[in-house]
Parts: C-alpha cells; sequence; structure tokens
C-alpha cells in the first residue's frame, strides 16, 4: 500500500520507538501534523519558540539513553532551531530534527519561508539531507538515526519539501543500514591500550581526567571501576560531571577555568594524565603552552580521531567507544603483574590532600544576604544530591557544577560547549517529560531565564513540575565579573534594569512565584517548592550582587595561575 | 609544508559545499580544489592542495575523515606520486610574435588549440611550477587570458586510493 510522506516520517519516528517529538508547526509541515494528529504513538510536545523545541529535545537525550526529536517548519522555523542544533552539536548530543522546506519546485526562488536550511544548518549538524524524492524518504530518515546516534554523536537534519511529504509511495522501512563513507571505530587498538596501562603502572603522579564522552558513551560504571582499582586521582570536566561520584575521595571537583584548586593543580603536575572522552579545550586547560611547561605523558582515548591532538599532543592515543576501550583497559589492568608505586602514590595524594586543604569554594555562610552557592549547597541537600539539574550560562551554572554533588551520570545538563543562554528551562522540559517521578530543577539566572522564559507555558499544558531556582543578582554576572576583574569596575551593558516581577510573572502563566530575600529562608522555600510534587515553582532567590565564581583561571593564563579566594 | 591530498566522496550534491565549508569554518588554506566524478559514477575524485604545519594537515585530514560523505582520505605529498595542472592560455599573436609564440609551446610541450588571425590558445599540461615557468618565459603583455584547472594527483606504483 502506498503512504504519502508525511505519514511514512511519521511511521519511521514509530519504528525507530520515539515517544515524544518536540515542535512546533507551520505550513511545510502541516501534512505531517496532519499524521500526527491522526495517531497516538509519538507524542507531540508544543513548545512556544523552535529553539525551545530543540532544547527540550536535548535534555531529553542528555537526561535519558535515548535520540531527542524535533520537527519544525521552513524558513524562520529553522533559523530559531540554529542556535539548539549548534548546542547539540557544540556536546554531541544525538538529535533528529525534522524540519519542512517550500515545495521542490519552489527551491531557490526565495519563497514565502524558504531559506537555505542544508546550507545554514550544515556547520552545527554532524550531518544534514535534503530529501528530493518520498522513495528516497525512509532510507533517509533511517540514516539520520543511524548517525545521529553512533560513532561521536550529533544533532543530523532532514529536510523534507512539502511536495515530498504529500506525494505517495510504498513504505518499506529499513531493518539496519551501512554505509561505505562511515564506520565509527568501536575497539581500541589493544597494542595502545597495552602501552597506557605500561604507562598508568609507571605513573608517580597519575591524574584521570574525564570528559563528557564518559557520560554519552555510558561508561561511568566502567570509569568508576577503572580509577578505584588504580587508586588514582579523577576529575570530570563540566560536561563530565556525574562520570565519577562527585562525594568519593578520589574525586578532585572540577578542571579549569572555575575549576577546584586541587584538580587543576593536579592537572598541572601530574606527570600522567589519561583524558578519557574529553577534548582538553580552552576553558578546560587554559592556555597550552602553559600547560605544556610542565612534562606529562598524555593518553587520550577518543571516540574521535579528530578530538585528538587537536588542541594537546598527545603520546598515546586510543581511537574508540570509550566503554569498550575502559572494559578492555581494566581487563589488562587486572591480569598485569606490575602495580603503581605505592610510596610514590601515596606521596602524590599528600600532596593533593595539601592542595584540597586550601579551601578554595569557601564562601561567607554568615553573610546577612543570600549568597548563591549556599542556594545550590541546600538544594543538593535537600535532593540528596538526586535531582536533575539543568542549568542555564554563567555564574549560576557554574556554582551549580561547584557545589551540587552528582554522583550519578545524566543528571547534570548545561550547555557547556556553546554556552548557550536560554538553555535551562527548555531542556527542563525535556528531563521532566524523560523523568515525570523525578526532581527537576532548573538552576538559572534572571538574565538567561529571559531568554526562553516563554516555555513557563509549554510547563502548564503539559503539567511538568519542574523547580526553577532563579539566582537573582540583577545582573548578568559572569559578565559583570569580567567587567570587574579585567574592565576597571566599567559594568558595560550588564546591568538588567527593567527585570519583570517573576513572582506575578509565573503566576500569569498559571504557576506558584515565591521570592526568597533573606538567608534564613531559603531552605523553608526550597522545601516547601520541592514538596509541592505537581506544581512547577518559580523561585526568585535575590542574591548578592557582588558574589563572584572563584577559583578563576582568566583568559590566556595557565592552570595553575587561579585567581582564589 | 604544502600538501596535495586526494579525497574519494560520494557523488552526491553538496558534498563539495561541506569541503569547502569545513576549510573556511576552521581556517585551513585551500590553494586549489578540483573534482569530477570517477570512472563509478557514484564517486568523485577530489584533489586538494593545501598549506600547513604537520599539525594543521593532521587535523585536516582527520576532519575530512570525519564528514559523513567522505570514503576515504589520501596525503599524496606522503609517497611517490604525480601531479598535473591543465593550463589554457589566450596570448597574443600577430606578426613575428606568432612564430615566437609557436616556439615557446613546444619548447614546453604545449599544443596550440585555438588560432585565430590575432591569438593562439594554447594548452599546457605539468606541475604548477612548470605552468607558472611558461607564463614567465613568454612576454607578460602577450598573454590575454589564463585558466587553470588547479592540481590532479595520483599516487605511483601500489599507492591506490579506491574502495
Amino acid at each position: 500500500m502506498e503512504l504519502s510522506g508525511a505519514e511514512i516520517t511519521v511511521r519511521c519516528l514509530q519504528e525507530e520507538g520515539v515517544d515524544y517529538v518536540f515542535g512546533y508547526p507551520g505550513g511545510a509541515v502541516l501534512f505531517i501534523y496532519d499524521e500526527l494528529f491522526k495517531q497516538d504513538k509519538v507524542k507531540h510536545i508544543l513548545v512556544r519558540h523552535e529553539q525551545g523545541a530543540i532544547h527540550a529535545a536535548d535534555g531529553y537525550s542528555r537526561s535519558t539513553e535515548k535520540i531527542g526529536v524535533a520537527l519544525v517548519t521552513s524558513g524562520p522555523g529553522v533559523t530559531n532551531a540554529v542556535t539548539g542544533i549548534a548546542t547539540a552539536y557544540m556536546d554531541s548530543i544525538p538529535l533528529v530534527i525534522i524540519t519542512g522546506q517550500v515545495p521542490t519546485h519552489a527551491i531557490g526562488l526565495d519563497a514565502f519561508q524558504e531559506c537555505d536550511t542544508v546550507g545554514i544548518t550544515r556547520p552545527c549538524v554532524k550531518h544534514n539531507f535534503l530529501v528530493k524524492d518520498v522513495k528516497d524518504l525512509a532510507v533517509t530518515i533511517k540514516k539520520a538515526f543511524y548517525i545521529a546516534t553512533t560513532g561521536r554523536p550529533g544533532p543530523v537534519v532532514v529536510d523534507i519539501p512539502k511536495d515530498v511529504t504529500s506525494a505517495m509511495t510504498e513504505f518499506d522501512y529499513p531493518k539496519s543500514i551501512a554505509l561505505r563513507s562511515y564506520n565509527p571505530v568501536l575497539k581500541g587498538h589493544a597494542g595502545q591500550i597495552k602501552k597506557a596501562i605500561q604507562i598508568l603502572n609507571q605513573a608517580k603522579r597519575p591524574m584521570v581526567y574525564t570528559g563528557g564522552g564518559v557520560i554519552l558513551g555510558n561508561a561511568s560504571g566502567e570509569l568508576a571501576q577503572l580509577v578505584r582499582a588504580l587508586g588514582f586521582p579523577c576529575t570530570n570536566t563540566l560536561m563530565g560531571l556525574g562520570a565519577y561520584p562527585a562525594t568519593d575521595r578520589q574525586f578532585l571537583g572540577m578542571p579549569g577555568m572555575h575549576g577546584t584548586y586541587e584538580a587543576n593543580m593536579a592537572m598541572q603536575h601530574c606527570d600522567v594524565l589519561l583524558a578519557i572522552g574529553a577534548r582538553f579545550d580552552d576553558r578546560v586547560i587554559g592556555n597550552p603552552k602553559h600547560f605544556f611547561e610542565e612534562p606529562r605523558t598524555i593518553i587520550h582515548v577518543d571516540i574521535d580521531p579528530s578530538s585528538i591532538s587537536k588542541r594537546v599532543k598527545v603520546d598515546v592515543p586510543i581511537v574508540g567507544n570509550v566503554r569498550e576501550v575502559l572494559q578492555e583497559m581494566i581487563r589488562q589492568l587486572q591480569a598485569s603483574k606490575e602495580k603503581p608505586d605505592p610510596a610514590e602514590l601515596k606521596a602524590w595524594w599528600k600532596q593533593i590532600e595539601l592542595w584540597r586543604s586550601r579551601d578554595c569554594l569557601k564562601y561567607d555562610r554568615a553573610a546577612k544576604i543570600i549568597k548563591p552557592q549556599s542556594v545550590v549547597e541546600k538544594l543538593y541537600e535537600l535532593t540528596k544530591g538526586d535531582a536533575f539539574v539543568t542549568s542555564d550560562v554563567g555564574q549560576h551554572q557554574m556554582w551549580a557544577a561547584q557545589f551540587y554533588k552528582f554522583n550519578k551520570p545524566r543528571r547534570w545538563i548545561n550547555s557547556g560547549g556553546l554556552g548557550t543562554m536560554g538553555f535551562g528551562l527548555p531542556a527542563a522540559v525535556g528531563v521532566q517529560l524523560a523523568h515525570p517521578k523525578s526532581p527537576v530543577v532548573c538552576v538559572t539566572g534572571e538574565a538567561s531565564i529571559q531568554m526562553c522564559i516563554q516555555e513557563l507555558s509549554t510547563c502548564k499544558q503539559y503539567h511538568l513540575p519542574i523547580k526553577i531556582v532563579n539566582l537573582n543578582n540583577r545582573y548578568m554576572g559572569m559578565v559583570r565579573q569580567w567587567q570587574e576583574f579585567f574592565h576597571g569596575n566599567r559594568y558595560s551593558e550588564s546591568y538588567m534594569d527593567a527585570l519583570p516581577d517573576f513572582v506575578k510573572l509565573a503566576e500569569s502563566y498559571g504557576h506558584i512565584g515565591m521570592r526568597i530575600e533573606k538567608p534564613e529562608d531559603v531552605e523553608g522555600a526550597l522545601k516547601e517548592a520541592l514538596a509541592r510534587k505537581k506544581d512547577l515553582v518559580f523561585m526568585d532567590f535575590i542574591t548578592d550582587q557582588t558574589e563572584n565564581v572563584f577559583p578563576m583561571v582568566p583568559g590566556g593564563k595557565g592552570l595553575s595561575e587561579m585567581i582564589l579566594v | 609544508m604544502r600538501h596535495i591530498i586526494s579525497v574519494l566522496l560520494e557523488n552526491e550534491a553538496g558534498a563539495l559545499s561541506r569541503v569547502a565549508g569545513l576549510f573556511s569554518a576552521r581556517g585551513y588554506n585551500i590553494e586549489s580544489l578540483t573534482v569530477a566524478p570517477t570512472e563509478d559514477a557514484s564517486l568523485s575524485r577530489m584533489t586538494l592542495v593545501t598549506t600547513g604545519s604537520d599539525e594543521v594537515i593532521e587535523q585536516i585530514t582527520k576532519q575530512l575523515n570525519k564528514l559523513i560523505e567522505v570514503v576515504k582520505v589520501v596525503d599524496l605529498s606522503e609517497g611517490d606520486h604525480i601531479e598535473r595542472e591543465l593550463m589554457l592560455v589566450k596570448v597574443r599573436a600577430i606578426g613575428k610574435d606568432r612564430e615566437e609564440m609557436k616556439r615557446m609551446a613546444d619548447i614546453f610541450r604545449g599544443r596550440i588549440i585555438g588560432v585565430t588571425d590575432k591569438d593562439y590558445i594554447i594548452e599546457l599540461t605539468g606541475t604548477g611550477s612548470k605552468l607558472d615557468a611558461f607564463l614567465s618565459a613568454i612576454d607578460r603583455s602577450a598573454i590575454v587570458e589564463t585558466v587553470r584547472t588547479g592540481a590532479s594527483g595520483i599516487g605511483r606504483g601500489d599507492r591506490v586510493l579506491k574502495i
């Protein structure tokens, strides 16, 4: 039986086991929406802006092991989605984004709501397709799901012209697919792994540094096993938090620009660095020249060869699926007779404990005004570290990363690579739908939250009991901090004037709003909000305007050149 | 260092723009780029001439390999290879210049493939530096127009780029 392209699209999503599609209708996707209407396997979540659709699909994916799916219309639907797509691309999140396009005969004629979707999204997708013939539709969607989820994951766009959605053809969804030009490596090179184990066994001042790859590769169990077996210190990047239990003694906190003193000092002074699913990004190692002032042997495990020796020259590259490589490393480690010298390791730990005793995250706990750190700390205590925490971008994001101790993977959902303000709330929409019974908290600031505030309406429509922790310091805090440190206290355009009354704003969307102005009210407010299991509660915490994020490695400086409190 | 890189890629719409986009987005140099389908119509073969440090060239080959439509990448400069470029030059050929131009074309083993009473079109094949040499050997003011294809390259002997 012949089906229309629109029906084929929806059937493909069903075949892929997609439960939620985040989207917004428009002219070019009307046939697809008509088919969505006629079925109930794939549930559609109507967002209020296409950027929100992509972030929601993204949050859904980050908090599960599944792919996120979004559906937007042509032209402005696509351009609005671009920020979301670029966000997912930078953090390697598997998404399939179906975009409507003007009919094939109108392409290139500057038709109404036409844009070159493949051209616009090309630099920020893993791959994209324009489907010109309905006969290619099913196989293209299959390819999109395959490419998005395998190898180093990423977003894939499938652009479907309107006439393709109305054209008819036989539907045959391929069970599997093989592409001659795309064969991701899975197993790491056994010889390289052997070499790595030898180096690890001879290390005197070792350090394990892991990134988002361990989360995306679902390898946190293996990581913990390896790190414990080795007895080495471990740090997780912003993207990798939760891969290794944050409350474990061997965990040194996050490295980088706002990393802990102990993590950065250990990164700088180690003699062997085992990097796993991390990419030595500028916010993590600071100035690469300074980083190399001290010699160290670097072992780098990554699924993407182009991530290896990109910013930092690596001694032992291991290309492969993180989980498979770690399993092999554990196996070889158990079989090896050699062990790291316990006396050297003991001396190294002694040094690390000395660095740790610097207590680099201390802040004024007796302050008369709410310290933003204290809110996150209290949130951590009350949720016992088991909430899903999304964030936006800026100071609040760093405090959330520093003070919420993530013991499990996929609990910390933030835009690390692109640094997209406006990510937190829509991402929380996707997270809450994926985990309806779990507490989902969006830690945000008064500047970021306003970038996608319209999604409060989506939250109302689908009864999503998200808890919003708004750390309101009336400034774009991180911009203000840089202006204070590096621009002579000239706070150019970073003051958030004319703020809305967030309590009333939340109420007008049908939610509960709370304003918290005193330190002694923080705990009670959080408790009350968390107890409201069915309601979205917007907590507007009026915090210290002058608080800064410490430690800080200024841009262009080396990891050990931190500004400390 | 100058490198000549061969790329085998799916002969699909947009594949070329992915390569060109990659180079501009990551700030890599392209000296020349030439592409055409192979004997297997589903595949195109591209020859890229680029310059960069060893680290940059390593990144270029890795990033090219990362493109979904790229089947294989070979840095021809890593081994023995042959490189050729085609140039068409329209030169002024009047009076005694006519004989001189013919002689120069012969010396460089070029062929005259177009003749009018005022000009010749000379076809010349060789490495880029040979083509450069021809242009500097003839009277500059005689050059009316030139067009060059950019380099194509192929490995010698057992060095084969095929699927």
